[in-house]
């Protein structure tokens, strides 16, 4: 759905784990970006209706773009640069309490 | 029962055969318990900006601790206890809505030796004292605890545990009794605020901000407001207002299958902490420190709290008697006359629908239930 403007100007130095899968990026990316870069439609399930969401705003306002991130729940993922060796998961509903 | 109007009774016929003040929980139950009695009700009450602990209150149906220092208090708090599924129920059956009522039972947890041990006094106290309904609270320790609530941190000490306690929804008990009494025809005022009230002639004129109302009776509803305006019709309400806050979370899959007196999980998911009192009484200020020492406590108590989100705090206003307990008395000087006073609007919910309603329907409240909660009890302390 998503293609870099300038695809194959910068390197994909940055390698993490979306659900089990690795994923390249690059540095600077948000993970949310990342994610969107990679092809991936939702990040996660809403808690209520269980409806899929995807990142919105890009900004920090719509929180829409939770996600697990090393082991920690709904976490903002256009507000969180990546990094190397980082491990997301997408959040199906409510987050776990102790993740 | 039928409540007999006072056309029947050769009277003027006023606009209403009761007028209830305080459209919040206790004036909107009592609002339906009237309908549901075949009154014709005007619920009067201030505009969006009243001070309302509706909708700011911790949503405990709460037995275990009630009735120190009065035993009919813990008697009276069963009762509703006990009427509260039906009362759910019939609810849901008018609106459709559920206000998510559960009893699993609900623990008070000690974080040391020394709050267990005072926590253990007291409810030895509450037990001993003659005429105390029997509510079956126990004293666990730790691994008991563990057992039904496995999140606990290893501070926990122990814990009382009382079978008959739960939790609901209130704000959608707020709503349902709102969406209920509407359904019933129940006409509801808002900014209404009482100015006065004046008997005449065998009914009660209550001059509002916008015009006069007429009632054959009229039943006093308005939280702390009920200090201003029992006096208007010969009746007491002393009341001392105090400020509670409370910290709430994101929601998080259910892992607390139990409330827990200062915490508990919401049916959508969020975990509200409370339970601080202070003397403030600006409802729209805001401890800090307050919110600090719940959330520290919190942690402390459920370690698997420590790195979850708080999405909003807020502070409301607790209605409160001068000695905690209910107040419900009819006046002398001005019969028809009515005032309810409680801290607890949710818990006591159901007494007040489905037990005093119907008491000030037929005209009069049952000595033999309600003398332990009249006001007269305060010019007692004050003689003595």
């Amino acid at each position: 759905m998503f293609r870099r403007l300038d695809e194959g100007a910068h390197a994909m130095a940055v390698e993490m784990e979306i659900d089990g899968k690795v994923v390249r990026a690059r540095v600077g990316d948000t993970v949310a970006a990342a994610m969107l870069a990679a092809g991936i439609d939702h990040c996660r399930t809403t808690p209520v209706s269980a409806a899929p969401r995807a990142p919105y705003c890009l900004m920090g306002v719509c929180f829409d773009c939770l996600v697990t991130i090393d082991g920690i729940g709904n976490r903002q993922a256009c507000l969180v640069p990546v990094r190397d060796g980082m491990r997301i998961e997408t959040q199906r509903g409510k987050r776990e309490a102790g993740r | 029962m039928k409540a007999k109007n006072l056309e029947e009774s050769g009277q003027p016929r006023a606009d209403y055969d009761v007028a209830v003040v305080g459209g919040g929980l206790v004036g909107a139950a009592t609002a339906w318990g009237l309908s549901r009695e075949g009154c014709r009700v005007a619920l009067l009450d201030e505009g969006d900006r009243a001070v309302r602990a509706s909708r700011g209150n911790f949503a405990l149906v709460w037995v275990q601790s009630k009735g120190l220092g009065l035993a009919a208090y813990a008697g009276w708090t069963v009762r509703s206890s006990e009427a509260w599924s039906g009362f759910a129920a019939a609810l849901k059956d008018e609106t459709g809505l559920d206000v998510c009522f559960q009893r699993p039972g609900g623990f008070h947890l000690a974080l040391s030796e020394r709050e267990l041990e005072a926590r253990a006094n007291t409810l030895r106290r509450l037990h001993n004292q003659p005429g105390i309904v029997d509510y079956k609270t126990e004293i666990l320790d730790h691994g008991q605890v563990a057992k039904m609530l496995p999140g606990i941190g290893r501070e926990v000490i122990g814990a009382s545990y009382c079978p008959l306690d739960g939790h609901v929804n209130s704000l959608r008990l707020f709503r349902a009794l709102h969406a209920a009494i509407h359904a019933r025809g129940v006409r509801y005022l808002p900014s209404h605020r009482v100015e006065s009230i004046e008997r005449e002639g065998g009914e009660f004129r209550l001059a509002t901000t916008q015009g006069e109302v007429r009632a054959g009776r009229v039943a006093l509803a308005a939280g702390n407001a009920n200090m201003r305006l029992a006096p208007m019709v010969g009746l007491a309400a002393p009341m001392k207002p105090e400020r509670g806050q409370i910290v709430v979370t994101e929601r998080l899959r259910p892992f607390l299958h139990y409330p827990v007196v200062t915490l508990r999980q919401t049916d959508e998911g969020t975990v509200m902490i409370g339970d601080s009192k202070e003397e403030s009484v600006d409802p729209a200020g805001l401890t800090l420190g307050v919110s600090a020492t719940e959330a520290e406590r919190a942690v402390r108590q459920f370690p698997l709290l420590a790195n979850v989100n708080v999405v909003r705090t807020w502070s409301a206003i607790r209605v409160m008697t001068q000695d905690g307990f209910p107040i419900y008395d009819e006046s002398e000087t001005h019969p028809g006359a009515f005032v309810l006073c409680c801290h607890s609007g949710v818990t006591l919910a159901a007494n007040h629908a489905l037990t005093v309603a119907p008491m000030i329907a037929r005209g009069a409240l049952d000595k033999t239930v309600l003398s332990p909660f009249s006001a007269r009890r305060f010019d007692v302390q004050a003689a003595g």
